[in-house]
């Protein structure tokens, strides 16, 4: 049977020089899952994602996607995980499909031309795969790189920022595609976003980081009364600005 | 390793080779000029030269040789740079495409793209100016392999170059042919070099080449010995190449370069 948990991180720590990025952070993603990774600007959640895709060489801890030790065998590991983040976008000098076709040869999809038709229709990319991606809209970009990133049909999806450039009636559709995508197959979901309406309503759970550290964990419905706050904005702000004193208190 | 993934990187630059008259331009453009000047500077010089001597094989073939080994290494960089110029790395490093993968789906580019450019100077030097590769025999294959290795081998060198020093260090890798050139006895027979320009021409896999080109021109025959000394240098380097890749990558993930490589950050 497989296990729930489709991402394991123990004692995760990243030390540039003097700067400690991220500091022995321990947090799990199962199955049908959606984590917030939040965090005020330089908390460290690129950099863990980062180090989730393999990019970036951890100081010390461990990363185990369904299991398998990212450190070991982690061409295994990244088989079955996949991206978007806003500042990734495709290469602009390739249409989207020829984008969705190299990624696919590189994740092994198969059969790969029936699971191009199938992205393209459900992303509403169809009479766009003969155009080159830099020429698209931001939202039409993100939907291309929400595509790529459910071409192998990840079990964990790693999405960093997803809806950042994008306009609230477009935001909103890829905030449902997400949600589908995680809760009809195997899927985890790791999520990183400065938009706290659409981590309580996406998110089932958050885990707030600062100064690599993970300061809160819970339901961002209930979190924020927890800790006395009106709302998921304000328990931001508050991490942000004095993140002493909320875990004093 | 997996082909699907190394055929991926040499699809991509199908499909950019494809749509675009200005990378299929360089394949052919630069050494048919070449091929063009040269034909005509031997033709000039066979007309003025009391020797009898025939300068088109020796002097012309060079001139294609050494294209054909400038046309393979930029194959393998201009592969790569692709990923530099469309800011590539974090997807495609982010996927389970290993660095060996990578690596042979840059050299399955230069394949295609040097195979391209050595079409077309073949065609010209030999229907424009007589240029026959009957003169060099069987051993133009080892020559033409022996310049294919090295050129992949420092393709890869000037790749690790630029993914170590950012993107500007491009500038770096583009006279490599040419900085090598004086060294290889490309023109001229090694002896004609200073004695420390010849210790540096004897570890380079080309000179072995065009010595040996020069001896068969000349009416002897090319040394198997020679020339398995410069196959023996070339293995080597294509190692050294790998293993400096590799290096330079490993460190790039340590340090967090490959995540934020436009930063260009040395550190």
């Amino acid at each position: 049977m497989a296990s729930s948990k489709v991402l394991s991180v123990s004692e995760l720590s990243k030390q540039y020089g003097a700067t400690l990025a991220v500091n022995g952070i321990s947090f799990d993603v199962a199955r049908n899952e959606i984590v917030g990774l939040l965090g005020p600007n330089g908390a460290g959640k690129t950099t863990t994602i980062n180090m989730i895709l393999g990019v970036l060489e951890p100081t010390s801890g461990t990363i185990q996607i369904r299991g398998i030790d990212l450190a070991k065998r982690r061409a295994h590991a990244l088989q079955h995980t996949n991206f978007a983040a806003v500042y990734a976008p495709l290469p602009g000098n390739l249409t989207v499909r020829e984008n969705l076709r190299i990624f696919g040869l590189i994740y092994g999809v198969t059969p790969l031309d029936a699971r191009i038709e199938a992205l393209l229709a459900e992303f509403d990319l169809d009479r766009f795969r003969h155009t080159k991606c830099g020429v698209l809209s931001s939202g039409e970009q993100t939907r291309v790189a929400l595509a790529k990133a459910m071409l192998n049909s990840p079990e964990l999806l790693l999405l960093d920022e997803p809806t950042a450039s994008l306009d609230p009636s477009v935001a909103l559709e890829i905030r449902d595609k997400i949600r589908q995508f995680a809760s009809r197959g195997r899927t985890g979901v790791l999520w990183t976003s400065h938009n706290m309406y659409e981590v309580q309503d996406v998110c089932h759970r958050v885990l707030f980081l600062s100064h690599g550290k993970i300061l809160l964990e819970g339901d961002p419905k209930t979190l924020p009364r927890e800790h006395g706050k009106q709302s998921l904005e304000e328990l931001f702000i508050t991490i942000a600005r004095e993140p002493l004193g909320l875990t004093q208190s | 390793m997996q082909l699907n993934r190394a055929y991926a990187i040499f699809l991509r630059q199908l499909y950019l080779l494809r749509g675009s008259p200005a990378r299929i331009l360089p394949l052919f453009g630069w050494v048919a000029i070449d091929i063009v000047l040269w034909g005509f500077i031997t033709r000039y010089l066979n007309s003025v030269a009391r020797s009898g001597f025939n300068f088109v094989p020796a002097i012309l073939g060079a001139v294609l040789l050494w294209d054909f080994f400038s046309r393979v290494m930029q194959g393998v960089t201009t592969t790569f740079f692709e990923d530099v110029w469309s800011r590539n790395f974090l997807n495609i490093f982010a996927t389970p495409l290993t660095i060996w993968e990578y690596l042979l789906g840059l050299v399955l580019s230069s394949i295609f793209t040097s195979s391209f450019g050595l079409v077309v100077m073949l065609v010209l030097a030999t229907l424009g100016f007589g240029l026959s590769f009957f003169v060099y025999g069987a051993m133009l294959i080892p020559f033409l392999a022996l310049l294919f290795a090295f050129g992949i081998a420092l393709g890869i060198v000037a790749s690790a170059l630029v993914l170590r020093l950012g993107p500007a260090a491009e500038w770096f890798v583009w006279p490599i042919p040419a900085l090598i050139s004086p060294f290889a006895g490309v023109f001229y027979p090694l002896s004609v070099l200073p004695v420390w320009m010849q210790t540096i021409s004897r570890v380079l896999p080309p000179s072995y080449v065009f010595e040996n080109m020069r001896k068969i021109v000349a009416g002897g025959s090319a040394s198997p010995a020679a020339l398995a000394l410069g196959a023996g240098l070339v293995i080597l380097y294509i190692a050294a190449a790998c293993w400096f890749f590799a290096s330079v990558y490993r460190r790039a993930v340590r340090t967090g370069l490959i995540a934020r490589y436009s930063a260009e950050s040395v550190s």
